[in-house]
């Protein structure tokens, strides 16, 4: 059983078909699309699509440029999203992205039962009854890919009886007025961006310091499209930015009082506004998953998953799409996977769907085999061409076997969390890491009589590690079990 | 990964933030993640770089060198802060004995993080100094 219909759930339903694994696909909504049928509310993408770029669209390589298609199998069906888009901006509109939702699980032959409302979740013996409005459906594997898009609001008194990020009202409706926003996430930023021409002031507060993407190198921060109102601040020109706790939120006449105080000096400075926003996130709605035992974690109560996203504590529950937050994985300088985005979780799918087919559903999934002399190049084509690689970095890994007997075999892609953490033959492991401060670099796992260690690679100026410099270090660390291989017959 | 209300009041209670006002353990709440560890996982990987600062919120996880438990670790405790005061990688695991519920900080934003905030740093050092004295006891 799967549940929900949105990018996530339509990769995850796509791959498991073509590994010829039955399942349904419950979904409250009446379409495919999940939170892009309604959000962003300014209607259009922080993800982009690059039309051009020299790679052949039908290529793997091409995914790296693409962040919002789907990705499947099947040349015909790849890169959906470019065709579709009117060529004025590379971030698609809300209404693209919708309908390359809607051709790829049309083209793919995906099969939803739209309308089916997922009220209760039961456990009985080794299987999960699922209640629903259509009644119940039985299942020993469950995968929820219901969102992280259930508005949060922190419990500051006052904040319940404001607006929140979605229910934001048209843009005329604040002409002239002192807006306060509570919160400096995208979703505020990108408020704050579209009030620039209406608002007569602009104030954007939260206890942490602003962070921007650009600096952070990461999906981390205030992407560089909402950034302006960052640069008004900066310049002195009405848009204020806090760093301060909120306290309250209260009524006044037609407008309200917003009291803050500075983490620092704790003094306090209470704030008029016509209108207060809270753009303070969203949880993910799991409804009775944690009575059930699922734990969760965090503001956004994701529920803590395993490397393969199974639930860290209720075993036969999996999760799929943004969920898949819900396991950090190695989170290497404390940068988080691309898992809350679809470039990022898409690829998640196709493994978790190799996993549950080979662990639940007794499928043999063929492992192409390598030659010695061969694999170096094979894996330094993976570091500079390999989309999991670029989209998910220090969390999805090219991984290949070194078994004396059976020769070198190519495994595929596998988080690299649990490629360090289980025990197998002789492996490497290989994936792209950032730290924060220069361009990404190659990183590479040698597990050797059981024992994993790490080897960092420099990064190259161009992003191609395919060189001669590169050949040589990397045969030089893999020479230790690429050695012990059997000779090509 | 932001950080759960409630954390605010677990935090209040630990030594290390012991000198902190309502707004500032609001501040270190916002600046830290929040992350859980199912029981088993491990936390730190000896000899894997780019770790971070961790403080436990619920649970208790085992120090691991060389597959050998040495020592153990409860809620308020902390760990991780040798490899990101040096820059090296760890030299044990940290192990989850329970489910385990973590603050954490980026090893690279430690510094920052203790020299704006001194007391916390100096609680830090008191917690150093002690290791330290438990370990010249043991040698001896």
């Amino acid at each position: 059983m799967l549940v929900g219909s949105g990018p996530g759930g339509l990769q995850l339903s796509y791959s498991l078909s073509r590994l010829g694994i039955d399942h349904a696909v419950l979904s409250d909504d009446a379409a495919p699309g999940g939170m892009f049928r309604r959000w962003p509310v300014f209607q259009r993408m922080l993800s982009w699509t690059k039309p051009f770029t020299g790679v052949p669209r039908t290529s793997r390589a091409y995914e790296r440029y693409d962040w919002n298609s789907l990705i499947p199998d099947e040349d015909a069906h790849r890169a959906i999203m470019p065709p579709l888009m009117d060529g004025t901006s590379y971030f698609p509109s809300r209404p693209e992205m919708q309908k390359g939702l809607e051709t790829f699980a049309e083209r793919t032959g995906i099969r939803i039962r739209y309308g089916c409302h997922w009220e209760s979740t039961r456990q009985d013996k080794q299987e999960f009854i699922l209640g629903t409005s259509d009644g119940d459906y039985r299942a020993p594997v469950v995968v929820f890919a219901v969102g992280v898009a259930h508005p949060y609001r922190p419990p500051i008194p006052g904040l319940d009886q404001v607006p929140h990020y979605g229910d934001f009202r048209p843009v005329e409706s604040y002409k002239d007025h002192r807006v306060f926003i509570v919160g400096k996430q995208n979703s505020g930023f990108e408020i704050a961006t579209g009030l620039l021409p209406w608002a007569r002031q602009l104030v954007l507060a939260s206890p942490g310091a602003t962070k921007l993407s650009v600096n952070t190198r990461t999906l981390v921060g205030v992407r560089a499209r909402y950034v302006q109102p960052y640069e008004d601040a900066a310049l002195a020109g009405g848009v204020i930015i806090l760093d301060t706790t909120i306290e309250e939120v209260r009524q006044e006449g037609a407008g309200f009082i917003v009291r803050t105080r500075n983490a620092t000096d704790g003094r306090e400075l209470p704030m008029p506004a016509d209108d207060v926003i809270a753009a303070t996130g969203f949880v993910s709605p799991l409804r009775d998953l944690p009575a059930l035992g699922v734990a969760t974690f965090g503001q956004s109560h994701l529920p803590a998953q395993t490397p393969f996203w199974e639930s860290a504590t209720v075993p036969g529950l999996f999760f799929a799409g943004t969920l898949n937050q819900g396991s950090p994985g190695l989170k290497k300088h404390g940068i988080p996977s691309n898992s809350g985005a679809v470039q990022g979780y898409r690829y998640n799918a196709r493994v978790l769907a190799r996993h549950l087919a080979e662990t639940r559903f007794d499928v043999r999934i063929p492992r192409p085999q390598l030659q010695p002399a061969e694999t170096v190049r094979f894996l330094l084509n993976e570091l500079s061409h390999g989309p999991e690689l670029w989209h998910q970095r220090s969390y999805l890994a090219r991984v290949v076997h070194v078994d004396g007997d059976r020769g070198i075999s190519d495994e595929g892609i596998l988080p690299l969390s649990y490629f360090i953490d289980a025990s197998g033959p002789d492996a490497v492991a290989v994936a792209l890491e950032s730290n924060g401060q220069g361009d990404p670099y190659p990183a590479v796992y040698l597990r050797k009589n059981g024992v994993v260690s790490e080897r960092l690679l420099a990064p190259h100026p161009l992003l191609d590690f395919t060189g001669t410099q590169y050949q040589r270090e990397l045969g030089g660390i893999l020479d230790p079990v690429l050695s012990a291989s059997p000779s090509p017959a | 990964m932001a950080v759960r209300d409630d954390v605010v009041n677990t935090i209040a209670a630990f030594s290390l933030f012991a000198d902190l006002n309502g707004p500032q353990l609001e501040e270190v709440a916002h600046l830290f993640d929040e992350t859980f560890f199912g029981e088993g996982e491990r936390i730190l990987r000896q000899g894997v770089s780019g770790s971070g600062f961790y403080i436990i919120l619920e649970g208790t996880a085992a120090i691991r060198v060389n597959g050998v438990d040495r020592s153990s670790l409860k809620a308020g405790d902390y760990f991780g802060e040798i490899s990101c005061l040096l820059g090296e990688v760890p030299i044990a695991d940290i192990v989850a004995a329970t489910p385990l519920r973590c603050l954490v900080l980026p090893g690279g934003q430690l510094e920052g993080f203790l020299t704006a905030h001194p007391k916390v740093m100096y609680r830090l050092l008191q917690g150093e100094a002690r290791k330290l004295k438990n370990t010249t006891k043991w040698l001896s």
